[in-house]
């Protein structure tokens, strides 16, 4: 699978007219063929297509994911540093919207059709519709231009000289906003799978048979209707991951964290396919990780799935 | 005509139906609306809006009126993301059909890069296609489906999986029906509601796209579109908000229309589900 993936980056960023060469010789105010020529030398990339795949290949088996040319550093130290970043608001926003998701799609879900249910249904579609960067760019009129009570921009304070608990609390500062950003659309979306799966439990025979048992309205709400539901919702925060990763690229760009996302728009401007390459396919890697753990997770709330059947 | 009637009795579905309408009706009339080019300069620059009746939104930094772009913004939004679901679904189609009707190793081989296409975030898929190939409606359309074709492409095979097996796709097969003919008149039509229902996210999602794309400066340059003019007004942010506001609103108010639309289009299959 991720050996597909490789080889589609690479056929598509192959079909790039002019090649990281041309953009630094560009970049420097141009410069004569032979240097081009010589350049291309060092950088192996006058071999063939084929050649230059194999050799990808080969280092990526030690993990070294090539040389970026714009920033004249390994691709691998680069995406590194910059991943832990991107890591924090991805899963502080994910814990953030599954949790206020979740809690708010079972008080939906408590009563399908009543009012509550339908505020928080609207709500929820309306929110979801909302494009995450224009969230975010409103959000930082409202709290960090017009009341000034959060900063705009950054991960922490430049040269504060903080360390230990006021450098993450600086942190966690500069997050809110872009956090909040990511995470309300995300809570809506969870609140909307939670909702309705809630909705369709409530037609289930061991939910009816609970009903007649006598058991309390919370127990049923709480220990059936919305364990059951919590299922599909676990599968659509695997299937989310991916879109999530490609929505911080923009949330990255409205605040400046230099994260992964922001790397990308780097490359992309500097036409830096090694660096492209090595973004997508460490995204790729990271997605599927995503997805075991949520696997076992699945096999955790779900007794009816176990680890060693073979699932398709 | 009968679903249309089903669909408007729904509130999702008549009022998602009557924002469509009058967006579409926008994107149609924009050149008589606001005759010329909102990329010209118009007036005065930032100018605030509701002060002068000439530019009821305002102007920008240059001095382009601000519903000028608004109004054939909706053009391109609307071109952009029901193109790019088109495209998206019907190569989606294609491949679910060709995978699960042909099984075997066509279908492992063709699930496997379905598998490779859902791994890859679709953004940065997009953002790697347009800065490759450089910035064009039709490259912006093609990047955008791209990402999307991954999931009807799934749905549509696990239709088909399920249809195969039926009864009326074995009688077909025992009048010696063309495997080619069983696999367009016998199973996509039957395989195509839930993959038409999904598509109405497609959209939505291609539209979202769109406007993340050109605000990240990778749009087509020539045509105005939501997401550049609040790239655009982000520029002042602190002097003029409204000028990434209220694009962004147009953005909303769309994509809004587009689910309660798709929201009604599942009530209204459902409820003939019930009433045969």
């Amino acid at each position: 699978m991720l050996l597909i993936v490789v080889v589609l980056t690479f056929l598509l960023l192959e079909s790039a007219s002019g090649d990281a060469v041309d953009a630094y010789l560009l970049s420097i105010g141009g410069g004569d063929a032979t240097v081009a020529q010589s350049l291309r030398q060092a950088y192996g990339l006058d071999q063939s297509m084929l050649a230059r795949l194999w050799l990808y290949f080969s280092s990526l088996a030690t993990f070294d994911l090539g040389w970026s040319v714009a920033f004249g550093r390994p691709v691998l130290d680069l995406i590194l540093e910059r991943l832990p970043n991107t890591l924090l608001l991805m899963g502080s926003a994910t814990a953030i919207s599954f949790g206020f998701g979740s809690a708010l799609g079972i008080i939906a879900g408590a009563k399908p059709e009543s009012i509550r249910d339908r505020v928080l249904s609207t709500a929820s579609l309306i929110l979801y519709a909302i494009p995450s960067f224009w969230l975010g760019l409103v959000l930082s009129i409202v709290f960090a231009v017009q009341l000034r009570w959060l900063p705009t921009s950054g991960i922490e304070t430049i040269a504060s000289g903080k360390a230990g608990i006021a450098r993450a609390a600086d942190i966690a500062r500069h997050l809110i906003l872009p956090v909040g950003a990511l995470a309300l659309i995300y809570m809506a979306l969870f609140l909307r799978v939670m909702r309705s799966g809630m909705a369709e439990a409530w037609t289930l025979d061991f939910v009816l048979f609970a009903r007649s048992k006598g058991l309390s309205r919370s127990r049923i709400v709480l220990r059936h209707v919305a364990r059951n539901a919590l299922l599909p919702l676990v599968t659509m925060l695997g299937l989310q991951s991916a879109a999530m990763l490609g929505g911080s690229v923009v949330i990255e760009s409205i605040f400046a964290i230099p994260g992964f996302g922001r790397l990308a728009q780097e490359a992309v401007s500097g036409r830096d396919a090694p660096l492209l390459m090595g973004i997508i396919v460490v995204s790729a890697v990271l997605v599927v990780c995503v997805n075991l753990v949520i696997d076992l997770v699945y096999a955790a709330l779900d007794p009816r799935v176990g680890a060693s059947e073979p699932n398709s | 005509m009968r679903l249309l009637r089903d669909l408007l009795r729904t509130p999702e579905g008549a009022i998602g139906l009557g924002i469509l309408a009058a967006l579409a009706l926008v994107a149609l009339f924009a050149p008589v609306l606001s005759p010329g080019d909102p990329l010209r300069i118009a007036g005065r620059a930032l100018l605030p809006p509701f002060t002068d009746p000439a530019f009821p939104l305002g102007t920008d930094r240059l001095g382009r009126d601000v519903l000028a772009g608004i109004l054939h913004g909706t053009r391109t939004s609307l071109a952009v993301g029901l193109a790019a679901a088109l495209a998206a679904i019907a190569i989606g189609l294609c491949v679910g059909l060709t995978a699960g009707f042909a099984g075997g190793l066509i279908d492992e081989g063709l699930m496997r890069v379905v598998d490779a296409f859902q791994i890859v975030p679709s953004f940065l898929l997009a953002l790697a296609f347009v800065s490759v190939i450089g910035a064009s409606v039709p490259v912006v359309v093609l990047a955008i489906a791209l990402g999307a074709w991954a999931d009807p492409a799934r749905l549509t095979r696990a239709q088909v999986l399920s249809i195969r097996e039926r009864d009326y796709v074995a009688s077909a097969r025992v009048i010696g029906m063309h495997p080619a003919e069983i696999a367009f008149r016998e199973i996509l039509p039957n395989a195509l509601p839930p993959v038409l229902a999904l598509s109405a996210i497609i959209v939505a999602a291609a539209i979202l796209t769109e406007a993340a794309l050109s605000f990240l400066g990778l749009g087509d340059p020539n045509v105005v579109t939501w997401g550049s003019m609040i790239a655009e007004g982000r520029n002042i942010l602190r002097s003029s908000p409204s000028l990434s506001i209220f694009p962004g609103i147009a953005l909303v108010i769309t994509v809004i229309g587009v689910y309660l639309f798709s929201e009604g289009l599942t009530k209204a299959f459902a409820g003939r589900r019930l009433e045969p």
